[in-house]
């Protein structure tokens, strides 16, 4: 039963937003979505999720289009940046809101976070602050009972303590009832191990898709003399390099491990700094 | 446990090592039952498949075994499996390595010998 993606366009007032994009996003499996600022995540999300339309396209599951299909549309849910409930509205009055709405809701799940995070049942949503509204709406995604949850920047304003329990509950909720969760972050570093599979997007296409263990193994960073590394990596798939001194790293793509000659490093390139090398414009190098 | 993304070992072979140096210290004795794959995955935000990959390769290995509804357990022997596959990777591996080493620093095979001779006496 997978979600496809298929031959996304959108524009907004003549400005491509996303081109082309296709994406397969597999059953039961923790994906990550990384991309600029203004990269087009969020359209993608929402086009996804039916909040808005896409120019052409489709979007189906298990072979079904998803448009004018309200079944289906609940077994989506996104969390987003965007503040969809009611200024006045109470936190237990949202939560028994959207359990109308999806016919159902991991109340024990639901009660225990609100507890484990400390967020205040009785207040409305617009005394929460940021970080609250954020843990709020992510208690809500967790707890409806949809097989595709999009997470839209969910750590948003969240303190270290509060980031740290939320991927321990993730966590935990993955492995109670594995569904599939789409993450879109800009902290790479603290989601790397825990997702597993990576979509790159750019300029409003996807420029790459692969596991997290398969770009750690592909990327390397070459360092040594300008001469030595020049040589070393010529006819390699160099995406960018920093330079001090003499010293210069040559950062490498689907780099083949093979004997380093005196004088040359190789080690691995992690996930952020191989996002910011194939990422990166001119006028930021 | 510790996890070094700077290591070329992908990360569900370094679950394996990191649960292969516990049961060798001791913190993870023979018999005993370890944490499963949910609390390891939680405790160092590795996901769940990552942490079953590994724990399937001590699995393979007889180091440890699954039961069904209980939990994971120290198989017994695993000890011994464990520092054999050391063994044989210091003396394939690190040993070649160290005499490598030697050689590119103009130390004789005397001189190694005396410094390993003394570092087993103190």
């Amino acid at each position: 039963m997978s979600l496809t993606v298929a031959n996304i366009q959108k524009s907004y007032h003549k400005q491509s937003v996303l081109t082309d994009v296709s994406i397969d996003f597999k059953e039961e499996t923790i994906y990550g979505l990384l991309g600029r600022n203004g990269a087009g995540k969020s359209t993608l999300l929402n086009i996804i999720s039916v909040r808005i339309f896409a120019d052409s396209g489709s979007v189906t599951l298990a072979g079904e289009q998803l448009i004018g299909n309200e079944g289906l549309q609940n077994r989506l849910f996104l969390m987003s940046e965007d503040n969809l409930y009611p200024k006045s509205m109470k936190v237990n009055k949202i939560f028994k809101l959207t359990a109308a709405f999806y016919g159902g809701f991991d109340w024990e799940l639901a009660n225990h976070l609100t507890q484990a995070f400390n967020l205040n049942p009785k207040l409305a949503f617009k005394k929460l602050s940021t970080g609250y509204r954020s843990i709020l709406k992510l208690i809500v995604a967790l707890s409806v009972p949809a097989d595709y949850v999009f997470l839209d920047e969910p750590i948003l304003g969240l303190d270290a303590s509060h980031r740290d329990l939320f991927y321990r509950t993730l966590i935990q909720t993955y492995s109670d009832r594995p569904r599939t969760f789409v993450i879109s972050t800009h902290l790479i570093e603290e989601v790397a191990n825990i997702i597993e599979d990576f979509i790159i997007i750019d300029n409003g296409q996807v420029i790459e898709q692969k596991s997290g263990e398969a770009i750690k193994q592909s990327g390397a960073t070459i360092s040594g003399t300008q001469d030595l590394v020049a040589s070393f990596t010529a006819g390699m798939d160099v995406i960018g390099q920093d330079g001090l001194g003499g010293l210069v790293s040559y950062y490498v793509r689907d780099y083949q491990a093979q004997a380093v000659p005196e004088g040359i490093s190789v080690s691995p390139l992690n996930l952020q700094a191989y996002f910011v090398q194939i990422t990166q414009r001119e006028g930021e190098k | 446990m510790n996890f070094d993304e700077s290591n070329h070992l992908p990360l569900f072979e370094q679950v394996a090592e990191q649960i292969e140096a516990a049961i060798l210290s001791g913190a993870f004795p023979e018999l005993s039952q370890i944490p499963s794959t949910t609390e390891i995955s939680k405790q160092f935000q590795i996901n769940p498949a990552t942490v079953l990959k590994g724990m399937n390769l001590l699995v393979d290995k007889q180091i440890i075994e699954k039961k069904r509804g209980i939990g994971v357990f120290v198989k017994q022997g695993a000890k011994q499996i464990i520092q054999e596959e050391k063994r044989t990777y210091f003396f394939t591996q690190e040993i070649s390595q160290l005499v490598v080493e030697a050689k590119r620093l103009d130390i004789s095979l005397a001189e190694l010998i005396a410094q390993i001779e003394s570092g087993y006496q103190a």
